[in-house]
């Protein structure tokens, strides 16, 4: 049982369907949207303030990160989401008989199906930059901005979009094998990520103690990996200072989806396929 | 061309929490014959058939194929091919990728995916979409996944259900062909007319144990013989001295307990022409409900 077989047939079997170009279209639109519209305000804002003497300024240069990022920011939940359909459909169209009678080594499947998932969810990152910077760069430049694109910070910020990226397409993954109902885990995928998670972080930045649990959740350690975020610069920055360091992010996020896959494995992956 | 190893279920229990869904079943299926495996819903032979293949973790007991778990199996498709009753295939996939999925992972050459559906008559519908298939579409389909590997050994899991008159005759010549060939095929089903004209030997399993294993023409010796005669007046009195149970029926004479040849034997050593001599499948329809405990139908 090769692995290199096995991943080749869930890479197939996640290109085979429409699912992932109807996620990655409306992840690039939403992103967009969204980097063209901070892009034009701000500069536009920019520029406002700077013929108001005495104004506070918004420093030019954490406009452009704050822009690019948002293919992680805003975009994050489109590999989360892809990672979850694609494991939860599993379930819910009893395609594990077939699989598990082709690979009937089940880890190895798991295994896998993240492997294929880490590079899609990359693959949604690069898309949703080209959206982000692509829209974003020119419309920061026609304000007046500079739009950072000759630094390097700026490339090693896109770097960490992507990483991050893929690393939600696998919390993707884990989040689907533990919880296997289609519906349920696309209900949580949204409630969490557009509800409850900004409130906690907003709420957690309340008290020095709340934001360091804080800078543990998902998002916000999402947000450290990338290093720069449209909700870290609009949080009420009281002590929102607190932030894990970018590597630190990271792992928080890879040991989330960790412990998801692997609680998942032994919980709903294991079990009788009946 | 691959060949058949026996199915061997040893002393096989699966319970799902209090229910006993199998209790110590124990048959073994040969290959270069039909069998057919036997039961009412529930009865348990799902069940069998995931442990056999895998999919379910039995209580005690084992289901090998010569010995070899499922799991162990070097190449488990190109070993045993199998079509599951539930229909598991993503309803936005294409038939052709669905079958390229399961090649690809179990390092199947690719061109077989034509093959196979062609073999079930496909061919023209692999670029649609699953989801707009028919029923009998899909059983075609499930066969197809079966056969994918070229295996040695066919498991199906009521392959008939679904299909048409016309289907089900192909379905027949087809599993035939396979046995043949000297591949071990069981075929599963709730209903023993519908796999008579097909099977060599039947398995019948009842609440999760066996009640019967072999051929059917052995199962045929408790079942009814209609017979008739023009002087059926002088054929009766050859049967009962023969020492056969007669009794009078609509169109002819029915007895019990013998088979349709010892009938013939019995009415030419009388020097009785007869008229009828019919094995009725209502009387082994009987013997298999009698087996089941479905005597009664509710």
């Amino acid at each position: 049982m090769r692995f290199a077989n096995v991943t080749a047939a869930e890479s197939l079997k996640l290109t085979s369907t429409r699912l992932w170009w109807i996620l990655l279209l409306v992840l690039f639109g939403y992103v967009a949207f969204i980097a063209a519209l901070l892009a034009g305000l701000f500069g536009a804002m920019g520029e406002q303030l700077s013929v108001t003497p005495g104004s506070p300024q918004l420093p030019d240069a954490t406009l452009p990160p704050v822009v690019y990022s948002t293919a992680s920011a805003v975009g994050y939940v489109f590999p989360v989401l892809l990672g979850a359909l694609v494991t939860t459909s599993e379930f819910r169209h009893q395609t594990l008989t077939p699989t598990f009678l082709a690979t009937p080594r089940r880890g190895v499947v798991l295994l896998a199906k993240i492997v294929v998932l880490a590079v899609a969810g990359a693959v949604y990152g690069v898309v949703a930059l080209i959206a982000s910077i692509g829209l974003g760069a020119p419309i920061l430049a026609a304000t007046g901005v500079p739009t950072a694109l000759g630094d390097s910070e700026t490339w090693m910020l896109a770097a960490r979009v992507v990483l991050a990226m893929s690393l939600w397409a696998v919390v993707g993954v884990g989040l689907g094998v533990l919880v296997p109902n289609q519906v349920a885990a696309i209900v949580i995928v949204l409630a969490f990520t557009q509800f409850v998670e900004p409130i906690l972080r907003f709420g957690a930045t309340i008290w020095e103690w709340t934001a360091q649990i804080g800078q543990f959740l998902p998002g916000a350690a999402s947000d450290a990996l990338v290093g720069a975020s449209i909700f870290a610069s609009l949080g009420p920055g009281q002590v929102e200072t607190v932030s894990l360091e970018w590597w630190q992010g990271g792992l928080v996020l890879f040991a989330i989806a960790a412990v998801a896959a692997l609680a998942g494995y032994f919980g709903a992956w294991k079990r009788d396929v009946t | 061309m691959p060949t058949g190893v026996p199915i061997e279920i040893r002393s096989l229990t699966k319970s799902f929490g209090a229910v006993a869904a199998v209790s110590g079943l124990s048959f073994t299926v040969q290959p270069g014959q039909v069998t057919g495996f036997l039961g009412p819903n529930g009865a348990g032979k799902t069940t069998t058939l995931r442990v056999l293949l895998g999919l379910v973790a039995a209580s005690s007991g084992t289901a090998t194929f010569a010995g070899t778990a499922y799991r162990d199996l070097a190449y488990p498709l190109a070993s045993v091919g199998t079509a599951l009753e539930a229909a598991s295939f993503h309803p936005g996939r294409t038939a052709a990728n669905h079958l390229a999925v399961y090649a690809l992972a179990a390092g199947i050459e690719r061109c077989r995916v034509g093959t196979v559906l062609d073999q079930v008559g496909l061919t023209e519908y692999g670029d649609r979409r699953v989801g707009g298939y028919s029923l009998g579409m899909r059983q075609r389909l499930g066969l197809a996944f079966a056969l994918l590997g070229d295996p040695g050994v066919l498991v199906l899991d009521e392959p008939v259900n679904g299909l048409d008159p016309e289907g089900i005759r192909w379905m027949r010549g087809l599993l035939r062909a396979l046995a043949a060939e000297g591949r071990t095929v069981l075929v599963s089903s709730h209903l023993l007319t519908e796999v008579q004209q097909t099977v060599d030997e039947v398995v019948i399993i009842s609440r999760g144990r066996l009640v019967y294993s072999g051929t059917l023409g052995d199962l045929e010796a408790g079942t009814t013989v209609v017979v008739d005669a023009p002087d059926r007046a002088r054929l009766g009195a050859a049967l009962s001295g023969a020492g056969s149970q007669v009794e009078q029926g609509p169109d002819g004479l029915i007895v019990i307990g013998v088979t349709a040849a010892e009938v013939g034997a019995i009415a030419l050593a009388a020097g009785v022409p007869l008229s009828k001599l019919t094995a009725t499948q209502e009387g082994l329809e009987d013997v298999f409900l009698e087996l089941v405990g479905e005597g009664d139908p509710a």
